[in-house]
């Protein structure tokens, strides 16, 4: 019935304005997917027929073969290994630091609330540049080493921001009476604000785990000479730039050989490392969006 | 410490008691805060190492840096390095770019992301919209090593856009896009738009929802199509996130990213690509001048630091608030 009401109501101008906009939507769903699908029926279609052109959403002589290519290298089996240890490692220690932090200064009654947030919000602003930094990590030991993926990006003030302002949103006559019942601040933070912050704990560890996951510059410049610390994106990174200076002729060079079947081009290895390094978000983050999005307008308007 | 060294110093003796209890005070309340003390001091520590003492890092602007050498052994020179790249053409092109790439950026950015807002927030299928919604945000959540891949795909000789351009004729013959320098300003604002359009919505649809439906309900009675309800509710609106945000990013302009101007760059198109970012890297790291690139670093930190305490006065002016 309401519906029926509605439907008289809408104007012809409606109806164009409609249609028009759905049209635009699509066609721009179709331009945000369509590189992203286009890399898929790559990667899954033979290598030699490739090079012949004209795939695009859908692979012409289906194979598994670039798959089996590409988890068969060694350099990239051990890329997809660093960077599955730096997201999660990276994730659960950066998301417990920032939270304590993050923890401390929602109290009101902190004695140095004001000058540590100071302290860390100054960091948004400024930073040391990109050779003093790179010094201080060579002072410090920590190039050639995992850690060098963890410890400088520990806490990011954007998140610690994006936390304190939820924390201090949590009623504060919890904490009172938890403290009235002995509690002191560890335990409130453990067993409290952490279980009533989930929320705000997904939005984070969605932001620090897709920047572990995609961080290929701090590879680049710490650990590009020690193979066992490389990552999946600082792989593609370097296939990207040789794929980009040979041109094209290497594929056809490629092609004409004899295992024609068996054969793997550098655009082929490029399409399948792209797929296995977007998979793993692009299964996580349409499950968090209510959340980030949350985050986003949270952290925004502080 | 200020409490302390003020103590020492003659004063009467009932101001010095009074201090001397208000320390006093001060520290009995820190050791009632022992935990929140443990919970913050390490990583206030932290903060200190790893963001504030690169700082002192700047001095090598300064001198011939020799990494071999200790401090007290390098050899100052002044402003030398500052001076050379302000006569160093390379530099001044790299300035160019950097300007002109924010400046592209930060126009195209801001109306796209707008102007999508406007229109997602028309869509009136819920399913519809969130589809569209979760979709637009896909490619912010790609790493930039991902969207240079893409992106070369799509540009490459035999890529779609080649294809596309060839079949409706705009083209007689395939270019090679990303080996021509005069484009790439142009795909760099793209990629840019392509990266970030549907995550910036998400703010812009955060002010829409704020405004008051009865407003469209009073629009609507009094004749107003859906364009001009767009026109003069939504857009008003959005007035303020608009002003805020559009001050936040012109104070940071120079910040133009170097991740997808280092990734798309190459030998072909580096004299509109390089920007202060990836100077700094060509420079420090692949031709270990440590000092010219950090003054090239300090030159763009203060040059940004300028914009933003400006872009911050001005909002505090426009009764906006400020961001700090």
């Amino acid at each position: 019935m309401s519906k029926k009401r509605k439907n008289l109501l809408r104007t012809r101008e409606d109806v164009i304005f409609d249609t028009c906009n759905i049209t635009f939507m699509i066609l721009l769903s179709v331009v945000m997917l369509y590189p992203f699908l286009n890399q898929i029926a790559l990667s899954l279609n033979s290598a030699t027929d490739s090079v012949k052109g004209g795939i695009y959403l859908w692979p012409r002589e289906f194979t598994w073969r670039n798959y089996e290519y590409v988890f068969s290298q060694a350099s990239i089996v051990q890329g997809i290994i660093v960077s599955v240890a730096r997201t999660l490692i990276g994730t659960a220690i950066g998301i417990l630091c920032t939270a304590m932090v993050a923890y401390a200064i929602a109290q009101e009654k902190f004695v140095f609330k004001k000058s540590i947030t100071i302290i860390f919000i100054m960091t948004m602003y400024f930073n040391g540049g990109l050779i003093p930094t790179y010094l201080l990590m060579r002072d410090l030991h920590l190039i050639g080493t995992f850690w060098v993926y963890i410890i400088p990006g520990l806490i990011s003030a954007f998140n610690l921001i994006i936390m304190r302002s939820f924390i201090e949103g949590i009623p504060k006559s919890i904490f009172e009476q938890a403290r009235i019942d002995g509690a002191g601040d560890f335990r409130v933070f453990f067993q409290i604000v952490l279980p009533l912050s989930l929320p705000v704990l997904a939005t984070v560890s969605l932001f620090v785990a897709v920047g572990q996951w995609n961080q290929w510059f701090d590879v680049f410049l710490y650990n590009s000479s020690n193979e066992s610390l490389t990552t999946l994106q600082y792989e593609l990174m370097k296939v990207l730039q040789n794929t980009a200076t040979s041109n094209g002729d290497w594929n056809s060079a490629q092609a004409s050989g004899e295992h024609a079947a068996n054969t793997v081009t550098p655009k082929s290895i490029q399409a399948t490392m792209t797929i296995v390094a977007s998979l793993p978000i692009i299964c996580v983050y349409p499950f968090l969006q209510k959340y980030f999005v949350k985050g986003m307008t949270l952290g925004a308007v502080k | 410490m200020q409490a302390q060294t003020k103590v020492n110093t003659p004063a009467s003796p009932a101001l010095q008691t009074d201090q001397v209890k208000g320390l006093k005070a001060f520290l009995k309340k820190c050791k009632s805060q022992k935990a929140l003390l443990l919970m913050t001091v390490p990583f206030v520590i932290w903060v200190f190492v790893f963001k504030y003492l690169p700082i002192w890092g700047w001095t090598m602007a300064f001198q011939d840096f020799k990494p071999a050498r200790a401090f007290s052994e390098q050899e100052w020179v002044g402003f030398k390095h500052f001076i050379f790249l302000f006569k160093d053409e390379r530099f001044l092109g790299v300035l160019r770019n950097t300007l002109a790439q924010s400046m592209i950026n930060l126009v195209l950015g801001f109306v796209t992301a707008i102007g999508l807002a406007v229109l997602i927030n028309e869509l009136t299928n819920v399913k519809f919209k969130r589809v569209v919604q979760t979709i637009s945000y896909l490619p912010h959540f790609l790493s930039w090593v991902v969207a240079a891949a893409l992106i070369s795909s799509l540009l490459s000789i035999d890529g779609i856009i080649n294809e596309i351009l060839m079949a409706l004729n705009i083209i007689d013959t395939k270019i090679l896009w990303l080996g021509v320098g005069e484009y790439f300003w142009g795909i760099l604002a793209a990629s840019d738009i392509w990266k970030n359009v549907g995550w910036n919505t998400i703010i812009y649809l955060a002010a829409i929802s704020m405004i008051d439906q009865e407003q469209y309900e009073a629009a609507k009675i009094d004749g107003a199509s859906r364009l001009q309800r767009i026109r003069y509710v939504t857009i008003p609106g959005m007035k303020q996130v608009i002003v805020v945000l559009l001050i936040m990013n012109i104070g940071y302009i120079i910040e133009a990213g170097f991740e997808a101007q280092y990734l798309l760059g190459n030998g072909q198109n580096i004299e509109y690509s390089e920007n202060i970012d990836v100077f700094v890297i060509n420079y420090g790291i692949s031709m270990f001048n440590f000092s010219l690139a950090t003054a090239a670093g300090i030159f763009k930190t203060v040059i940004s630091l300028i914009f933003l305490i400006a872009a911050n006065s001005f909002s505090k002016k426009m009764g906006q608030g400020g961001l700090y």
